[in-house]
């Protein structure tokens, strides 16, 4: 019996971009260069140690929710060396929370088939780091989240959670929904050969009327969560900048005096 | 007056300091009701009741600390069956984040997480949120169901406000999820005996330019002569010069304290996302073009393994 891995992955706004929000006050997607989400590299990296470390057949597949260009994300998660993708698509998702998100990959997940569900730490846009917990819930089983270390062997996945107060060792039967943070070790660059073999790779398209999903629970108009504003963070005010001439210590002291620090 | 639940986050009864800060949120919505789960949940009340708290629902069993998470959910919705709410309200810790969202699914209500501030609204609590690197504020709320918000430390006072506090017994029954992920070790963290990072008034972070782990005692000695958390950008994490957990930045902690001094610290998006909602910015740096002087109230363009050891003696010789 073969291992099935989904690895859950997000087309985002290039963080070193200058990112900004559309009018209707979702994440303006337009001007910005989309990539997948430096986290999920993470992710991607860890189902493919899981599979070459894998005793039997091991097959991953690499699932998105987003509009057409999210399938750059597919691809260079298939030029890493996964072996196929899903993309669910729809017009009907623009502006979806992190609720209705969570739901179209619930039924993705369960559509696709699986034993182990691994996503990154978080999203780089909207950096909830909820998704994972959420779908652990949606699909009743383990939640395995936030590791530094994972493995899974005979039908089980252990992993390190390393806490604010405490690194803890984890341990779940499959099928679970696994979450790696980018202490978990580097993402591979995609090869030349691995580039090219990704172009032959079948890319699944599936819509709401697929998932048998209601268009109202999903996009702008159904999301549990409004957003009434967003302001650009006014600059800060320049600040005294001082070369060190030999007395730079004691000048910061002073303004740090000055503040009340010290 | 509606009732809010308050998450309480604990150490074997010690009351960690973003709780005491949802305290004084809570109250700005309606009365607080704390809940607190496993060891030491009842040695809560006495801190709880001091900053606000009407009631505080305990509850302890070995789950809470055998199972991941799930397990606290179950009594979270207990508490939230008792109660019935005008919002929940929890600390934005990792753990904290994914009892909130698994108890959001389950009540069928919208979430919000790491609110940087949180204000009474006609159609419910209005919640402040910093995003894109803190380059944009947003203001949100809650469209359906309970609004369960999690808040992120630093972001109001901790206010004496005494009220009852009452201890009752919350009555948990587990889910069958809740056995799904063992614990099966749990090793604590050292102390350092410096404030925790994503808590404390002044942090000190070293970066690239501090060049090496044993150079990291010349942050950790300004550190401590402020009463102050170290920090650490990603690239010095990278290199192995100091924890992980230490780490400020987008994939580290995200910090709002009252001062922080970069040191060392280019100023990248990816640090600046971790930190630039700090009150009060100062940064040392030998390159001038670094972007880190674009962020702050004071830089002083030097080596700082000049200016941070002098001004570490200045800082001891002033506090006398």
């Amino acid at each position: 019996m073969s291992l099935r891995i989904v690895v859950c992955v997000k087309y985002v706004p290039d963080a070193t971009g200058d990112r900004h929000f559309a009018e209707d006050l979702t994440v303006d997607r337009d001007d910005v260069d989309g990539l997948l989400s430096e986290l999920d590299e993470y992710a991607v990296e860890q189902a493919l140690q899981i599979k070459e470390a894998a005793d039997d057949d091991a097959e991953i597949t690499v699932l998105t929710v987003g509009p057409e260009d999210a399938k750059d994300a597919l691809r260079k998660a298939l030029s890493m060396g996964a072996d196929k993708a899903v993309h669910v698509e729809d017009d009907d998702l623009h502006g979806t929370d992190v609720m209705g998100t969570s739901l179209v990959l619930a039924k993705a997940v369960e559509e696709t088939g699986y034993d182990l569900v691994i996503a990154g730490m978080a999203s780089t846009d909207g950096t909830m780091g909820v998704l994972p917990a959420i779908l652990a819930e949606r699909l009743g089983v383990p939640q395995v989240t936030l590791l530094s270390e994972v493995s899974v062997e005979g039908g089980v996945v252990k992993g390190r959670r390393d806490g604010d107060t405490a690194s803890e060792q984890l341990e779940a039967s499959l099928p679970a929904v696994v979450s790696v943070t980018d202490q978990s070790g580097e993402a591979r660059y995609p090869s030349f050969k691995g580039i090219m073999a990704a172009k032959k790779k079948p890319v699944k398209s599936l819509d709401l009327d697929d998932l048998d999903i209601d268009a109202e629970s999903v996009g702008l108009e159904g999301a549990w969560t409004k957003v009434d504003s967003a302001a650009e963070r006014p600059a800060r005010t320049a600040g005294t900048i001082v070369k060190d001439e030999g007395e730079g210590g004691k000048q910061l002291a002073e303004f740090l005096a000055g503040q009340k620090f010290i | 007056m509606a009732e809010v639940l308050v998450y309480v986050d604990h150490v074997d009864g010690a009351v960690r300091k973003p709780t005491l800060e949802l305290l004084t949120l809570a109250r700005r919505i309606g009365e607080p009701v704390a809940v607190a789960l496993g060891s030491g949940a009842e040695a809560t009340a006495a801190t709880l009741a001091e900053h606000g708290a009407v009631k505080v629902l305990t509850a302890d069993a070995p789950e809470f600390a055998d199972y991941l998470v799930v397990p606290k959910v179950d009594a979270l919705q207990a508490a939230y069956d008792a109660v019935s709410p005008a919002a929940v309200l929890v600390p934005s810790s990792a753990e904290g984040k994914e009892i909130a969202a698994r108890l959001a699914v389950r009540i069928e209500s919208g979430i919000i997480t790491d609110a940087i501030d949180l204000e009474a609204g006609d159609e419910g609590p209005v919640a402040t949120q910093s995003v894109f690197a803190a380059a944009f504020t947003t203001k949100s709320r809650i469209s359906k169901g309970t609004p369960v918000i999690t808040v992120k430390p630093n972001s109001a006072p901790v206010e004496a406000a005494p009220a009852a506090g009452a201890v009752e017994a919350l009555s948990v029954s587990f889910s069958a999820q809740a056995t799904g992920t063992k614990v099966t070790s749990r090793t604590p963290r050292e102390s350092t005996g410096r404030p925790e990072l994503t808590e404390a008034a002044i942090v000190v972070s070293g970066g690239r330019g501090v060049n090496g782990a044993e150079n990291f005692a010349i942050i950790e000695a300004l550190a401590d002569s402020l009463g102050a958390a170290v920090g650490a950008s990603r690239a010095a994490v990278d290199a192995g010069w100091y924890p992980h957990s230490n780490q400020v930045g987008q994939t580290g902690k995200s910090v709002s304290p009252q001062l922080y001094i970069a040191s060392g610290i280019s100023g990248a998006i990816q640090h600046r996302a971790g930190m630039q909602t700090s009150k009060t910015i100062v940064a040392v740096n030998k390159d001038a073009e670094a972007p880190i002087f674009d962020l702050v109230d004071y830089g002083v363009v030097g080596d700082l393994f000049e200016v941070v050891p002098q001004l570490t003696e200045e800082v001891k010789s002033r506090k006398g």
